[in-house]
């Protein structure tokens, strides 16, 4: 048991997968000697090799299609974009390729690769390297697409991203990476991929959210009972598939809703969870279900960031709203 | 063109010292010292940023320190009906487009007001580009919209070694090749891409060469002296002015400091492998050559220092002393005419 911080517990995470299976190799940009440029994968080069952890050039596309053929044939790579913001070519290698070599081959191939990007806002990073486009990837069927939000979570989620048989996207809150530290054992146990996290126990509402953003939502459950509201928080931790049996429940216990997402509103992934709502859970509903979200804007740069990133008080507005709801 | 696997074409040696005859521009003194001075204050400038991102007045910036040569060299012979495409290390170049200091300064600063050029020369260059090697399919669609408008004018674009390793890349190298399109891409090749070298980017000999798979000529050209990479680049953009299309143009270089403020070179480099390319840096090499064959004065030099610190100085006052933009200000630029539910959203945000 060691207190570590969401970037260590990456890196025990890839180590512990690296040190269980001679498959697991990692690549992307500056992963080699310079340990990531968040230093995720530090000290791994000397540990693994040269030749299990790869520096490549400069080259999204060819990351992505790569892990892609090296995991159609029996190798379990990791492949890291260096920022989600570079992304986007990548994609057509995850739509066009990873996600559908089971279906296409009728399971004769697949595809057991992880990608790791640093996604999200609120550390002042240049544009291009705050953003929170994880709706664009859940769209994509055939993928798991997972966000962890605490180091133990990072942790456990990882390695379960890594020994699972099809491909993930695994999308790391930068903003979280050393923001905080948590006992993390490692002790090579997974968690479980498709499932919630219940962090907190309420009545009144459900607050539901994922990656970074929990802290926020944290802070407003808090301030919330100090008022005499109860919050159910639950962390999505899986996107796609997430655990729609959880929300539900949960939301037909306290009949009302509050998702929370950094990325833009339209067509974000709060959208997928309103809807699931509406049409299952309607007749418990005792208020519409609200979303705090980023806003359908480019991401501001540094100086007007605070500005879109939702906050507390935005949060705290929503709940009051819900929970006044005549 | 010189054959792009062999010959770096290479005016000044490092102590300044002609190795063959100069161009003609290249013995006017006053040239010569426009072209100084704007490396000189494009070495000011990159002291003073690196400066404010250490005492947190400035976010993430990446230093042309010892690459000052290749954007001075290149923007000192565009002109006006020319568009400039640059990666996010040309500020020299940006700067004799015209783009003030204090834009710079606030584009680095985190705010978008420092990409609306006042300039009337920079009005349609375009922004710094980010994503690596993304620019370059920009550059061809700009030469294309040049020539169907019947513009004389060029697309040059500049990048990085590592952005040569991008589809982007090739694939608008071989679009200009085929269209025949007048852009000319520069690369600086610094010789590492973050952490990673040269050596590890490509198993090709020289970037130039990659033009040769495109149809296009490549140049391979000492990125440390300013002569050369003017008299390339005024070669490339009259070539392609004239018709015939585009050229890649391969500038070689050392990157002197860190990736950017945020990069710790020591990590994966020796200081050892970095001094001996203090030698051969750009600015140096060409003061030298002013002091042998042109008299240039102890005088002259620290005047031009003075001068240089102090417009400096100058422009980040006056950055600093910029307020941000309004909060609103995020949604006002999203389309022509804001849609109503992005005005709803705006209301959500205080306006001051
Ligand atoms: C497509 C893309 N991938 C990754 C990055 C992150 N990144 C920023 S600069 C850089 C290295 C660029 O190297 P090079 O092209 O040689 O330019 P230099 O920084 O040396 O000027 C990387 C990997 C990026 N900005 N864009
Ligand atoms: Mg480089």
């Amino acid at each position: 048991m060691t207190e570590m911080t969401m970037i260590e517990a990456i890196r025990t995470a890839l180590a512990r997968a690296m040190d269980d299976d001679p498959d697991v190799i990692l690549m992307g940009e500056d992963v080699g000697i310079n340990g990531g440029v968040f230093r995720a994968t530090d000290g791994l080069i000397q540990r693994f090799g040269a030749s299990r952890v790869r520096d490549t050039p400069l080259s999204e596309t060819a990351i992505a299609g790569v892990a892609v053929g090296a995991a159609v044939q029996g190798l379990r790579p990791v492949a890291e974009i260096q920022f989600m913001g570079f992304l986007y070519p990548a994609i057509d290698q995850l739509a066009n390729h990873a996600a559908r070599f089971r279906n296409r081959t009728r399971g004769r191939l697949t595809c057991p690769m992880v990608l790791r990007a640093p996604y999200g806002g609120g550390i002042g990073a240049p544009e291009h390297h705050s953003e929170s486009m994880e709706a664009m990837l859940a769209h994509i069927p055939g993928l798991r697409v997972v966000s962890p939000s605490s180091p133990a979570k990072a942790y456990g989620l990882l390695l379960a991203a890594i020994r699972d048989p099809d491909p993930v996207v695994f999308l790391e809150p930068k903003r979280l990476y050393r923001a905080g530290s948590e006992t993390v054992t490692d002790d090579g146990a997974a968690l479980p991929l498709d499932t919630a996290f219940r962090l907190r126990e309420g009545a009144d509402l459900t607050i539901v959210g994922w990656g970074a953003m929990l802290s926020e939502v944290n802070e407003a459950a808090d301030q919330l009972a100090g008022e005499g509201i109860s919050a159910e928080v639950i962390d999505l931790a899986t996107l796609k598939p997430y655990d729609r049996a959880m929300v539900r429940a949960s939301v037909e216990k306290t009949g009302r809703c509050v998702i929370v997402h950094e990325a833009p509103l339209t067509a974000g992934f709060g959208a997928e969870i309103a809807a699931d709502l509406a049409e299952h859970s309607l007749t418990s509903l005792l208020a519409p279900v609200h979303r705090v979200t980023g806003y359908d804007t480019v991401m501001p740069y540094p100086r007007l960031e605070a500005h879109y990133m939702p906050s507390t008080e935005r949060i705290l507005k929503a709940a009051r709203a819900v929970m006044e709801f005549q | 063109m010189p054959d792009p696997n062999v010959e770096m074409i290479r005016y000044l040696d490092a102590d300044g010292t002609p190795v063959q005859d100069l161009p003609d521009f290249a013995r006017q003194r006053d040239t010569l010292v426009d072209l100084y001075a704007a490396m000189v204050r494009t070495r000011a400038f990159d002291a003073k940023a690196v400066a404010l991102q250490r005492t947190g007045r400035l976010g993430t910036y990446g230093s042309s320190l010892g690459q000052e040569a290749i954007g001075i060299g290149v923007a000192s012979v565009m002109l006006a009906e020319d568009v400039f495409i640059p990666s996010f290390r040309e500020h020299g170049a940006q700067m004799m487009r015209g783009v003030s200091m204090e834009e710079l300064f606030l584009y680095w600063g985190g705010d978008e007001r420092g990409n609306d050029f006042a300039a009337p020369l920079a009005r349609r260059d375009f922004p710094v580009c980010v994503p690596v090697g993304s620019q370059f399919p920009q550059a061809a669609g700009v030469a294309l919209a040049l020539v169907q408008k019947g513009a004389r004018g060029v697309a040059v674009a500049v990048a990085g070694d590592g952005a040569t390793s991008k589809g982007d890349f090739y694939e608008a190298m071989n679009m200009v090749g085929v269209w025949q399109l007048p852009a000319v891409f520069v690369i600086n090749n610094n010789q590492w891409a973050i952490s990673l070298r040269r050596q590890d980017q490509t198993a090709a000999e020289t970037l130039a060469q990659k033009s040769v798979a495109a149809g296009i000529p490549g140049v391979v050209v000492d990125g440390n002296d300013v002569i050369a990479v003017r008299q390339v680049t005024a070669q490339a953009l009259s070539r392609a002015r004239a018709g015939p299309g585009g050229t890649l143009i391969e500038c070689v270089t050392y990157r002197l400091g860190d990736h950017t403020t945020s990069d710790d070179a020591s990590r994966y480099r020796e200081d050892e492998e970095v001094s001996p390319h203090w030698r051969q840096e750009p600015v140096l090499r060409l003061r030298n050559h002013l002091v042998a064959a042109h008299g240039w004065s102890k005088d002259e030099e620290e005047a031009l220092l003075r001068e240089s610190n102090d417009s400096v100085d100058k422009a980040a006052e006056v950055y600093l002393a910029t307020q941000p933009d309004r909060p609103r200000a995020m949604f006002e630029h999203m389309f022509a005419q804001m849609p109503t539910e992005l005005a709803q959203q705006a209301g959500d945000v205080a306006d001051d």
